[in-house]
């Protein structure tokens, strides 16, 4: 099958980023490498193209039941112009996928989707409308091809995103500055012949903004923000640092610490699932697995010892050279920000405790580590 | 622009073998390790070992992935580089010098016949 490629393939390929099939996109992994990327988001800036990502919208005034049934978080909580991370659970309770809601306007939301699943989830999202909606007015539209979206991540950013939107929003959360905005808060902002949407978000764990807009727009505004950012530091990065700064928050990745086996409250993502509500998609099996625990737990890990890239699958065991297998590696990397190993992975429940002792199995040999809090990586406040 | 030493010879699977006497020396092409880049470990065969050319006997990770590393030639692994242990970043910065990876004392039938010379290599590479 052809790669798909987002409207910024041409500026990628300019600027010497080496491209990889993501989930059938011809996306860039790297630009310069993943150690220089990485450090720079940490440090200063950097910009990555997130346009293969899905974008849907749900409109009408029945959306707000729809999609309080369909997510597991309280999307009653959102006022317009806010959004929060939230999941989309089948009946039985594994995760179909895990997203961002924004509330555009009164009636109005937008869903961002992860590339992989766009298909999956509109399917799963009309065939819910057909099972849920009875007459309410409501309607859903997969706006993927036509919008493209950037992230824009790092401590330095806010200094200078502001002159690519120089004026207030007129939407969502109206008559602000972009700079103004509030974590999980959204704005319109007029840019060229269109508007575009900026949230203040991310997927690094650095203060941030990803902006959304028409894949016509999408060029222009990448080019105007090296025009005022690159003083800043601000430098194109690709899937490869991406992974390795989400990783670091312990943040989770479709296809790996999320997938239909396995659910929100198995993930750590009770926080994510208002169980309060009367009732959600999943709702049976996560308050169930709420009362009486899980069978499984996320953990995150660092390496305490000189060892290979822990990696996804890698067996997770009890400390020493023959302890039991208590579970798996769903991702691992070498941390650019601490130097050492540091990975996520689902053990048998019972042995998910913070700081103790584990090994991982790397090619037939283990190498000790040892299950930490998340974030594995913490910034210095200075 | 790729930098492959004449002196030395190569396989399609991107190591270079350097030929002194009875011992061969093994390492990853410069094409090599700026394709991998960031490597932040390798694992190396034991001494003594042997192995078949086209075997793999050592692991060189970046940060987004782990590759083997085939032997160009049959032979008996004589020496390894510690160094790259500690500091694997070596194989970035010096992949034809500092940062080669073992040492093999060749087999009689260790030949170098199937091996690329720099001119072929340089082709395979698109250099």
């Amino acid at each position: 099958m052809e790669l798909k490629r987002t409207p910024l393939y041409d500026t990628h390929h300019r600027l010497g980023a080496r491209l990889i099939d993501f989930g059938g996109w011809e996306m860039p992994v790297q630009y310069s490498g993943i150690v220089d990327e990485h450090l720079c988001v940490r440090k200063a800036a950097g910009v990555f193209d997130i346009s293969h990502m899905g974008e849907v919208e749900v409109r009408g005034p029945a959306a707000l039941a729809f999609l309080n049934q369909l997510l597991t978080n309280d999307a009653a909580r959102l006022a317009v112009g806010e959004g929060q991370y939230t999941l989309m659970c089948r009946l039985d309770g594994g995760v179909i996928d895990d997203l961002y809601l924004y509330r555009l306007g009164a009636e109005n939301y937008l869903l961002i989707i992860n590339a992989s699943r766009v298909t999956d989830d509109v399917t799963w999202i009309r065939s819910q409308h057909e099972a849920l909606a009875k007459g309410g007015e409501l309607s859903v539209t997969d706006r993927s091809n036509e919008l493209a979206a950037i992230a824009v991540q790092g401590p330095r950013v806010v200094d200078f995103i502001g002159a690519v939107f120089p004026n207030a929003s007129t939407g969502g959360i109206a008559g602000v500055p972009v700079a103004a905005l509030k974590k999980n808060q959204i704005g319109r902002f007029g840019f060229g012949r269109g508007d575009v949407w900026v949230a203040r978000t991310g997927y690094t764990g650095e203060d941030g903004f990803e902006v959304v807009c028409p894949a016509t727009e999408i060029e222009a505004i990448w080019t105007q923000l090296f025009a005022v950012g690159r003083s800043g530091g601000l430098q194109p990065c690709g899937l490869g640092a991406r992974d390795t700064l989400r990783t670091e928050m312990g943040y989770p990745l479709y296809g790996h610490e999320l997938s239909e086996s396995i659910t929100p409250i198995e993930a750590g993502l009770a926080y994510f699932c208002a169980l309060e509500k009367a009732a959600f998609n999943g709702r049976k099996t996560l308050v169930e697995q709420k009362a009486n625990g899980p069978r499984r737990n996320a953990v995150a890990f660092t390496m305490t010892g000189k060892a290979a890239p822990p990696r996804a699958h890698y067996p997770i065991c009890l400390p020493g050279e023959s302890g039991a297998v208590i579970g798996e590696v769903t991702s691992g990397t070498q941390s650019p920000s601490l130097n050492c190993g540091v990975g996520l992975g689902l053990v048998t429940v019972g042995h998910a405790v913070i700081g103790s002792a584990i090994a991982i199995e790397i090619r037939g040999r283990r190498y000790p580590a040892a299950l930490v809090k998340k974030p594995i990586y913490r910034k210095m406040t200075s | 622009m790729q930098n492959v030493p004449a002196d030395l010879k190569y396989a399609s699977s991107h190591e270079w073998v350097r030929l002194e006497g009875a011992v061969a020396t093994v390492g990853i092409s410069d094409h090599a390790q700026h394709e991998l880049t960031d490597i932040v470990f390798v694992e190396l065969p034991t001494v003594g070992r042997k192995v078949a050319a086209g075997e793999a006997c050592a692991v060189v990770e970046s940060v987004k992935t782990a590759s083997d590393i085939y032997s160009p030639i049959a032979g008996e692994v004589i020496s390894v580089n510690e160094t790259l242990v500690a500091d694997p970043g070596l194989v970035n910065r010096e992949p034809f010098d500092g940062g080669w990876f073992f040492k093999l004392r060749p087999s009689a039938e260790g030949g170098t016949g199937q091996l690329l010379d720099a001119a072929a290599y340089a082709r395979q590479i698109g250099g």
